[in-house]
This record gives C-alpha cells, structure tokens and sequence, in this order.
C-alpha cells in the first residue's frame, strides 16, 4: 500500500459553491426569518391567554352533539349536489375548452383567450371565487355551483389539454389521411386517446369539488361549510365537531372511492 | 479464527433456507461459495454479519460469539465484518468520499456523522485506498456518475476502510462485463492478502471463483455438499451443486493446469 | 362449403353496451336528481349576467392608490406562507418517520401519526384558521398555526411515502458497517427522501401563498382581512386592486416554486 506521507483535507462540498454567494445567501434568508417572525407579534402573554381558550374550546367541543342531526344531513346533501352538478357542467364544458388551449389543434387567437381563462381559473383559492359570486349573485348553492364549475373548469382544461397536447400524433394523421373532416378527427384520431384521462380526471374532479364545497358555505356559498361557520360563531363547537366530523367522513369516503375507481381503469 | 457451527435459518415465509451450516477458517484464504440461485449462499453470510437474524446455530469471530449479541456490542461486531454488495449499495447521492467514509460510521459519534467530520487518519486512509483502487481523483464525484466497476471499488475501500477481520463478499460480479468481473475479483483477492483477512466470497460464475479461490464451498438447498479446494472441483460435485449437465467445458481448465 | 355469413361488426359485445348504458343512465339520473332538488332560487339565476355586470362595473377602474394598503398586507401573507411551510416542514419530518411503515418504532406509534396525517389533511386551511382564531385571537398568529397544521400531513404523507420506497440496499450496507439506527438514518435513508423532502417543500410554499391569501376571510392574518374590510365598506374598486394582486403574487409564487424546483433537480 502507498503512503502518499502528507495529509490531504477533505470537506464535503458546500451545497452553493461560491462562498461569497453562500453568505448572502445565508444572510439574508437569516435576516428574512428574523423579521418574519418578530413580524408575527407573537407573544407569550397572548399564549398565556390562548391556552385556557384552547381548553375551554376541547371542553365545549366533546362530545360531538347530533341533536340537530337533519341540519348535517341537509348541508351534506346540498354539498354533494353542488359538487355533481359542478362536476357535470365542468367535464363537459372541458371538451371545447381543452380543444382550444391544446396548441397542437387550436388555432393561436383561441388558445391564447383559452389559456388565459384557464390561468384566471387556476390561479384563483375557490374560497375567493365563492366570494365574489356570492356578492355577486346572494347567498346560496348557485353560487357555489358557479365557483366550483368554474375552478374546475381551469383544472381539467389546463390537464385536458396536455393530454391532447401529449397525443401519439402518427394515429391524427391516419384518420386525416382518410379524408375526415375536422369533427371526426377529433372523434376518431384524438378522443380515443385522452378518453382514459378523461374518465379519470372526472373523477378526480368530483373528489376535489365535493371537497370544496364542504368549505365554501364558509362565505354563503351554499353546502355544509355555512352550518360549521355558523356553528363556530355561536361557540357551539359540540356541534362545529359533530359538523366536522361528517365532512372528514364524506371527504374520506368520496377520496377512497375515487382512488379505487381510478385504479380500476388505469 | 472464523468459525461457523450448524447455522439454520427458517424465514418467517417458512422458507428453510439454511439447513445446519458449519464452516471454519483457520488461515486468510480466499473461500468461494458455489450454489445455485435460491441455495442459500446470500443467508449464509448475512446470517454471519447478521443482517439476517439466524433460527439457530453459532457464529465464531476469533473467540467472540456473534448470535447472541445485542446493540452495541452487535454493532462493534458488525465494523469487524466488511462486506460487499452485488447491487454495490452506494449511497447514490453522496461523493465517493463521503461513501468510503461511511465505513467509519461504527467509529464515529451521530453527530460528527452528520456534519461529516470523521478523523482525519481516516480521510488519509480513504485518499490512499482509493488511490490504490485507481480511483484517484474522484473523492467529490457522486456515487450515481460512476460506471458498474468504479461503483463496486468504491464498495470495496468502504469495506476496507473498516479494518475488518473477515470480508463477507456476496457476487461482487454479477452487474460487470467479464473483464471488469476479473479485475474486481483480483483487488478483492489481492486485498485481502494484503490486510491478511481471509474473505467469503458468493459467486454464480464458476471458472471465476475456481480461478480466484483458495477453497470452494458448495451449497445446494441450504446445505454445505462440498468443501475442498478448486482443484477437487469435478463434473461430479458441480453436478451435485448445479444439477445434472455438461460441465466438461466449465472445468477444463482445472484440468489444463493439472497436466 | 359454408355459407357465407353477413359479417356483423360492434364496438361493444350486448353486455358491455348494456353496462355502459346502464352506467350512463344511473349517471343522468343522479344528475337529475341533484338539479331538480337543490336549493336554488331560479329568479337569481336568470338575473345572474345583470349582476355580474353591475359588480364588474362597480369594480372598475381598480384602485391604484389602494396599492399602498395592499403592499405591506401582501408581504404579511407572503410571511404566513413562508413561515407556516418552514414550521410544517420541521414538524413534518419526525412524523413522516413515525409514520413510515420501514422506520416506524411500533404500530401504535404508527396508528397515532396516521391519524394526526388524516386529520391535517382532511381538514381545510380555513376550518383550521377558525380553530386557532379561537385560541390565538384574530391575526397572523392564527393564521400561521392554521397552514402549519394544514401542510403537516401533506408533507408528512408524501414524505414518509417516499421514505418508504427507499432503496433498501443502501440501508443494509450502512447496517452492515456497524451504525447504530440514528447514523444508518442519517446515511442510508435521509439522501434518499432529500430531493422529495425539498421538492415538496417548495411545491407546498406555492400552495400555502395561494392559501393565505384567503385565510384572513376569518381573521387569520394576511391579504383576506383587507379584502373582508373592503368588501364590507362597499369600496368595490379597492376589492379589484387586491384580486389583481393577489393574482400577481400567486402567478410570481408559482413561477419561483417551479423555477427553484427545475433548478435543484
Ligand atoms: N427475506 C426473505 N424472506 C423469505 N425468504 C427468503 C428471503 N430471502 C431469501 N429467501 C429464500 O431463502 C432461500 C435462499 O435464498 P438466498 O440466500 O438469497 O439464496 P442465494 O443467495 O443462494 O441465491 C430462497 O429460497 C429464497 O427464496
Ligand atoms: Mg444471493
């Protein structure tokens, strides 16, 4: 074996080699920190005063009280319509929308007004969404209708469209070859082979729509969401948990059927 | 100084996988273990370093006593034993360095582990070893950049770099071209007798383990059916080994050398 | 000779075709269900496009001046963003070990994390910011602790899902050096999740500025507060000004997340 005699160092390699960049780095991430959470005001005397509340609140909230049992039940079956009828009006309003927006078959003035739309969809919490329709157009489960339509509407189109964008091009252009116009080439050439994502996605849609609309009552958008707001505001959280507590249950309940559907057609 | 004594595993599948083994090294010898796939070969020496927690049965390290032990002491007899992987078992995201080095982590405290701080005559002997191992130059390489053979030197100097007393080596060659296969199993070879450690060595490739061996062992369905040095290796016992086929081809040159 | 059989071609066998229509048809009649009994006012929805132009109308031009009160309200939200992904990840992290089913320290202790996952995940940011508005008062404070408990097991999940899937080989090699369990951790498993624990964070630092934006809806601190305000006093063109904004920041959000992201992997 050779000795090479001297010793040679060794030390892992920093993570962003420049040292000069490093220390900024580290600096001002370490700066930025500090601020943010002076910033906060966080202060032991409003710990101090928040923990009795917390245990006041678990007091008051078990057990859960099902007294006004028909109350749940009325806001979770408004929730699973809102999410139904949202989920049906999206899926099918995505056919056009994600057409438009696939650049591989939209022509350019539609897909920039599609993406666009599609980018306002996204970008936007449905909490937010519901807002504004509820100041918009009153209380109740149209305007949730609208906003989970709405948002799901930019969700599907925008993974529509990359579906349609990622199509197996050589099956467009045999059914072209054969003298169809247009429609039956998106009938023949492109649905057959985003129909599996579709059908999927559909799904998917209806977990994440049955999902919002348990919250979105929180702002007057119709669903259960408005009895568990209400509920928190006349500090009846024996109720606010039973509320609670049904919203996990169709949340998870809806989430497992979605993943087994799901599976079963890949 | 290495002694195996009616070891036996059963896995909780209620596969026997290991029927009452028993093996001593007396000297640093090379010892290939011949079977086929499913013989028991890999049990056997993770059932020795205990990765495999044997039925029953007793290991010997010089005079320690390895399946009884427990915690500490179960680590301290483990950074005794280097061993080598078929799959190399790099750590994919590390530097060489950082690799090698983790062959000390029996010896270092947690949180110099974290912070890779190791002393630095270990980081001298990594240099060195992977200088003899022709690696020279690529401690701040990551693992996953390097090819199949670069991959299994830097298993070997981590297994080195533990000072072991034993190498438990299970089919170092099976992911490498034949070149490569021969080169990797003449460093372990030559290794070995350098540090003066013998090393158990599975492998499914015959002409290989009969070149670089100083002993064969061979197991058939969790059983030791041959123990005796290459040149005793016949068609008869591969038969017993493998199963019935022409081996005459295999064992030529045996057979070359022997004239 | 046989005779020749008029060829009959279809896409589907009689009894897949019935199943798909029955499908279709148990589909229509959910759908019809729910249009024919929820709770709708229909006058409000024949209404529905007068009201949407009356609002917009009142909602423009956005106030520009208005800026200055959206600014440091906006690098609040930001903060709670910020903050609120740091926190969950460092808490997230021993979770998704307990949780993990390859280092969990005993089924119960398994159970126990699962269900704390179960119950972050499966209960929205805005129910979580009601919760802590009771215990903190209305403010940052709560807003914080809300996303925190929020991302904690969308982390811890994803986390401990890939801790799951790790390379088992690299564990036994540091196993076989004679580590003790905390150095095989260190060594053989925390590599391997590093780029998932990364990515993760970041995609839900993306994730938590959009949600921030919102949770001042009950008082949780950030740009929601500003907007309930507005809303409530009427001054539609401020209500503008903030969407807008909000808008901006989420876009640039979702642009540095993927711009990082791409970057370290
Ligand atoms: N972790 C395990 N659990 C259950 N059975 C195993 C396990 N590992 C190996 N076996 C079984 O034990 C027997 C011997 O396997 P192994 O030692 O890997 O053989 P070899 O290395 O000679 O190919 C095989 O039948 C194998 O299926
Ligand atoms: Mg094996």
């Amino acid at each position: 074996m050779s000795d090479t005699g001297a010793s040679t160092v060794w030390k892992r390699d920093h993570f962003i080699k420049n040292p000069i960049l490093r220390w900024i780095v580290i600096l001002v991430g370490s700066a930025y920190l500090i601020y943010a959470i002076n910033d906060m005001n966080f202060n032991l005397d409003r710990m101090r005063t928040g923990w009795p509340r917390a245990v006041d609140f678990f007091q008051r909230m078990f057990p859960p009280d099902y007294s006004r049992w028909t109350m749940i039940y009325k806001g979770v079956f408004e929730s699973l319509q809102m999410a139904i009828i949202a989920t049906t009006v999206s899926i099918f309003l995505a056919i056009p929308l994600s057409l438009a927006a696939a650049a591989n078959i939209s022509v350019k003035f539609v897909y920039v007004i599609a993406r666009a739309f599609i980018v306002l969809a996204r970008s936007f919490p449905p909490i937010l969404v519901a807002i504004m329709f509820v100041k918009a157009f009153g209380f109740g489960p149209f305007p949730g209708i609208l906003t989970l339509s709405f948002t799901a509407l930019g969700f599907m189109g925008k993974l529509l469209a990359e579906a349609i964008e990622n199509i197996d091009k050589g099956q467009v252009e045999a059914v072209r070859a054969t003298g169809a116009n247009w429609f039956k080439v998106q009938l023949y050439g492109v649905a057959p082979q985003v129909l599996p994502r579709y059908v999927g996605l559909s799904i998917y849609l209806l977990d994440i729509n049955l999902r919002a609309s348990t919250i979105i009552g929180i702002v007057g958008a119709g669903g259960i969401g408005g009895a568990l707001f209400n509920a928190f505001h006349r500090y009846e959280y024996d109720t606010a948990l039973a509320i609670l507590i049904a919203i996990i249950v169709i949340v998870l309940v809806m989430e497992f059927i979605s993943s087994k559907v799901r599976s079963r057609l890949q | 100084m290495f002694s195996v004594k009616n070891l036996d595993k059963t896995y909780p599948t209620g596969q026997h996988a290991l029927k009452g083994c028993s093996l001593d090294i007396d000297n640093p010898q090379i010892v290939a273990i011949f079977g086929p796939s499913g013989a028991g070969k890999s049990t056997l020496i993770r059932c020795i370093n205990r990765l495999v927690e044997p039925s029953s049965g007793e290991v010997f390290l010089d005079d320690l006593e390895l399946t009884g032990l427990k915690g500490k002491d179960l680590h301290n007899a483990r950074r005794q034993m280097g061993m080598i992987f078929q799959e190399y078992n790099l750590i994919e995201r590390l530097t060489v360095m950082e690799n090698v080095l983790s062959g000390r982590l029996g010896y270092v405290g947690f949180f110099n582990a974290m912070f890779r701080r190791f002393p630095q005559d270990a980081v001298d002997e990594a240099f060195s070893l992977l200088e003899r191992v022709g690696l020279k130059g690529y401690h701040n390489q990551r693992a996953d950049a390097l090819s199949g053979g670069q991959r299994q030197r830097v298993g070997i100097v981590r297994a080195l770099i533990q000072h072991p007393k034993i190498l438990l080596v299970d089919e170092p060659t099976s992911g490498l071209d034949p070149k490569t296969a021969m080169i990797i199993m003449q460093l372990i070879k030559d290794l070995a007798i350098e540090k003066g450690i013998p090393a158990i060595i599975n492998i499914h490739d015959v002409k290989l383990g009969q070149d670089y061996a100083d002993r064969i062992i061979g197991m058939a369905d969790g059983v030791i059916v041959f123990d005796g040095p290459p040149s005793k290796v016949t068609a008869e016992t591969l038969t017993m080994i493998y199963g019935e086929e022409d081996w005459s081809k295999t064992i030529r040159k045996v057979e070359d050398e022997e004239e | 000779m046989t005779e020749i059989q008029p060829a009959i071609w279809k896409r589907f066998s009689k009894k897949q075709s019935l199943e798909r229509y029955g499908i279709e048809f148990v589909l229509l009649l959910i759908f019809i269900w729910a249009t024919q009994s929820v709770d709708i006012y229909w006058p409000f929805v024949t209404d529905a496009p007068a009201q949407a132009v009356d609002l917009l109308h009142r909602m423009t031009p956005p106030s520009v001046v208005f800026i200055k009160a959206i600014i440091p309200s906006m690098i609040e939200t930001i903060n709670i963003a910020t903050l609120s992904t740091i926190f969950a990840v460092i808490l997230s992290f021993p979770l998704a070990i307990l949780n993990a089913r390859n280092t969990t320290p005993h089924p119960i202790v398994q159970m126990v994390a699962r269900v704390i996952i179960v119950t972050s995940r499966s209960v929205n940011e805005l129910v979580w910011g009601l919760i802590f508005v009771v215990f903190f008062g209305p403010g940052v404070v709560a807003g914080v602790a809300a996303l925190t408990m929020r991302s904690l097991g969308f982390m811890a999940k994803l986390v401990s899902e890939s801790i799951e899937e790790i390379d088992h080989g690299q564990v036994e090699a540091m196993r076989a050096t004679g580590a003790n369990g905390a150095k095989v951790f260190i060594f053989g498993v925390l590599p391997q999740v590093m780029p998932i624990i990364i990515g993760t964070s970041i995609f839900r630092w993306d994730i938590n500025i959009r949600q921030s934006s919102v949770i001042g809806l009950v008082g949780a601190g950030g740009i929601g507060i500003l907007l309930t305000s507005s809303m409530n006093m009427f001054k539609w063109q401020n209500v503008s000004m903030i969407l807008i904004s909000i808008f901006v920041v989420v876009l640039a959000g979702e642009y540095v997340s993927a711009t990082v992201r791409k970057k370290l992997t």
